[in-house]
């Protein structure tokens, strides 16, 4: 990958497409229609999924823009009334429209999430980082440690970094984001120990570069690439664990919403009033199916599939 | 397989203690005072008297040197000890002891769904040789592993309790009362499964063995069941032993969902509480079961493959 490649300059790699080198006249049709758009085609799921990512941040960022209502003005007497025109999700037992209680809730789930995977970055790839770039006692002792958090299940980690955080959106985030460190690190970990035995890395150090500054200008850029695909991969599992503990309670206090919350506020309704629960869940649902949708696509499975 | 067994104990033995030193550091060691912490009992800390915390500092041993609490607790701990419940006071063992039956009825007939629904989709998927069919099959995981278990559990009560009236909605009495809870808890641990089964048959059925024996005139049933699971079958494996630890924690939401006393409810109480010596009494009982079944699955690993003795350490999954 990293040899001086003039020689060959033209010659495409094994993952490249060959171009046709005299197109004959059977593909003449095909290749009409450009390779990118042929791409978004074939994939009618992806381009869904991302449309409602889209969706999901306008929603967080630009609430307004969707709704109109007050998420938490009450009236009375519009109580429990099922979806329909006016209020696409129905009010909950206050009156409050709940779609606009979804869509302001995004921006604080959204929010945990962001945190809570950047925490696991952050922290994963250092650690990751260091442990396969210096090797020897340091991998060891960080190795052992992310072994010892793999074998605390994540919610129950979770659980008692809250009971010693307290409750709230960012706790809450810097909790779940604590569970997915020793997930990074292990990534980042065999990513930088094949990056520290290339030829650049050697190149730099024998010309006297410090390590920190070779680790930071030449290992650190060589090797983001797996982690970052890893925390689209954990943006959808992270949006389900901040929701799980946000419905337990441990979240935003009411009558901020959340979407977890949101849930776990109309369980008193489940017999008569259906949509407080269902609605907001789909919601999640939807929104974790397509985050997971995009990693994989991120992730180059398409490039097997078709 | 004497020497393979004994390293497999210490690391158990070594895994349990780093847990418990985990745990004590996230709870005793974190940002904020214990004692004020199960003062307040979840409430708000500005209420509590300087004396309570200072009785509560006395009595749960706070106001000693850290090093010295963490080695008297820990002592106490290896003799089965876990302290008392700030909350009813009542011994954490104890608690835990009377919980486990049920939260065990759950999570085992969680785990025994999730299996059989997890492989037979993964098998069905892999093996039909109708296009729609096994489209459907393996895009259902992705859907499982994406619903929240919050939810399911509550769209299950809706369709099932209150609108059929099929399941009951709360409660444990009886076979009827486990069966939706179960479900719930069992969907995700079966995608999962379904995921994992499903490449790793994938990656067995391309393997040259498979063409020999076809080529030698074994049928698709034979080669699949044969030949195929046998070896696709240890990466599931690895991640059942991974898994039970999960779904004893998934059982915090599935508990609550379905207001089921167990272990969960426990959790749940004891963490809106702020009871710390329960919540670190739960995190040890999730790492204890997380080493018996890597325990169990580490044993049954080499009546699968006999190589695994012969050669280091098996590859555990991250």
């Amino acid at each position: 990958m990293t040899g001086l490649s003039i020689p060959g300059a033209g010659t495409p790699r094994p993952g490249q497409e060959v171009p046709p080198a005299a197109a004959p006249d059977l593909p003449e049709r095909r290749s009409r229609i450009p390779h990118h758009v042929r791409f978004w085609l074939l994939r009618p799921g992806l381009v869904l999924s991302v449309l409602l990512i889209a969706g999901v941040l306008l929603a967080a960022f630009f609430p307004d823009l969707l709704t109109s209502r007050d998420p938490l003005a009450a009236a009375p007497q519009d109580k429990l009334l099922p979806p329909g025109a006016g209020h696409p999700f129905g009010t909950d037992q206050l009156g409050r429209d709940l779609f606009a209680r979804v869509v302001h809730g995004s921006f604080l789930t959204l929010q945990a999430t962001v945190l809570a995977v950047s925490v696991g970055l952050l922290v994963g790839s250092l650690a990751g980082l260091l442990a396969g770039y210096r090797g020897g006692a340091v991998d060891d002792a960080l190795m052992r440690f992310t072994d010892v958090l793999l074998s605390i299940p994540g919610l129950l980690l979770s659980l008692a970094l809250v009971t010693a955080l307290g409750f709230g959106t960012v706790e809450v985030a810097l909790a779940v984001g604590v569970t997915s460190v020793s997930t990074f690190a292990r990534i980042m970990r065999a990513e930088a120990m094949k990056i520290a035995r290339s030829a650049y890395v050697e190149a730099a150090r024998a010309s006297g570069t410090r390590w920190p500054a070779v680790l930071v200008r030449h290992v650190l850029p060589n090797a983001a690439g797996p982690v970052l695909v890893y925390a689209a991969v954990d943006f959808g599992a992270v949006i389900l664990q901040v929701s799980s503990l946000s419905f337990l309670g441990y979240g935003a206090q009411p009558p901020t919403p959340e979407w977890g919350s949101l849930v776990s506020d109309g369980r008193n309704y489940l017999a008569t009033a259906w949509w407080l629960t269902t609605l907001p869940g789909l919601v999640i649902a939807a929104t974790v199916l397509a985050a997971n949708r995009i990693a994989r696509a991120l992730d180059g499975d398409d490039r097997e599939a078709r | 397989m004497r020497h393979y067994l004994l390293r497999r104990l210490f690391q158990a033995v070594f895994v349990l203690w780093a847990a418990y030193t985990v745990s004590f550091g996230v709870l005793y060691l974190l940002p904020g005072d214990p004692a004020t912490i199960m003062a307040a009992g979840g409430g708000d800390a500005t209420t509590v008297t300087r004396e309570q915390t200072d009785a509560l500092r006395h009595q749960y041993g706070l106001d000693q040197p850290l090093a010295e609490q963490y080695a008297t607790r820990l002592l106490h701990a290896v003799h089965g000890d876990l302290g008392r419940s700030v909350q009813s006071g009542v011994p954490v063992t104890h608690l835990l002891r009377q919980a486990l039956p049920t939260t065990a009825q759950l999570a085992a007939g969680a785990m025994l769904l999730a299996l059989v629904l997890g492989s037979a989709v993964a098998l069905l998927g892999s093996s039909t040789r109708r296009r729609w069919l096994r489209q459907l099959l393996l895009s259902l995981p992705s859907l499982g592993v994406s619903a929240p278990t919050f939810w399911v559990g509550l769209v299950l009560v809706q369709l099932l309790s209150f609108h059929w009236r099929i399941f009951p909605a709360f409660g444990d009495e009886g076979f009827s009362a486990l069966v939706l809870p179960a479900v719930t808890l069992a969907l995700p641990a079966a995608a999962l499964i379904a995921q994992v089964f499903a490449k790793s048959l994938r990656t067995a059925l391309a393997e040259p063995y498979i063409q020999t024996a076809l080529a030698k005139g074994a049928s698709r049933r034979r080669v699949l069941f044969g030949h195929a699971v046998r070896n696709a079958s240890i990466p599931p494996l690895t991640l059942v032993g991974i898994m039970a630890g999960n779904v004893l924690a998934g059982a915090v939401v599935v508990e609550t969902v379905f207001a089921r006393p167990g272990i969960g409810r426990e959790t749940a109480a004891a963490v809106t509480a702020q009871d710390i010596p329960v919540v670190q009494g739960v995190v040890i009982l999730g790492a204890v079961t997380f080493v018996l079944t890597s325990l169990a699955v580490d044993l049954v690993h080499p009546l699968l493959d006999p190589r695994i003795i012969t050669t280091t350490r098996p590859a555990v999954a991250a």
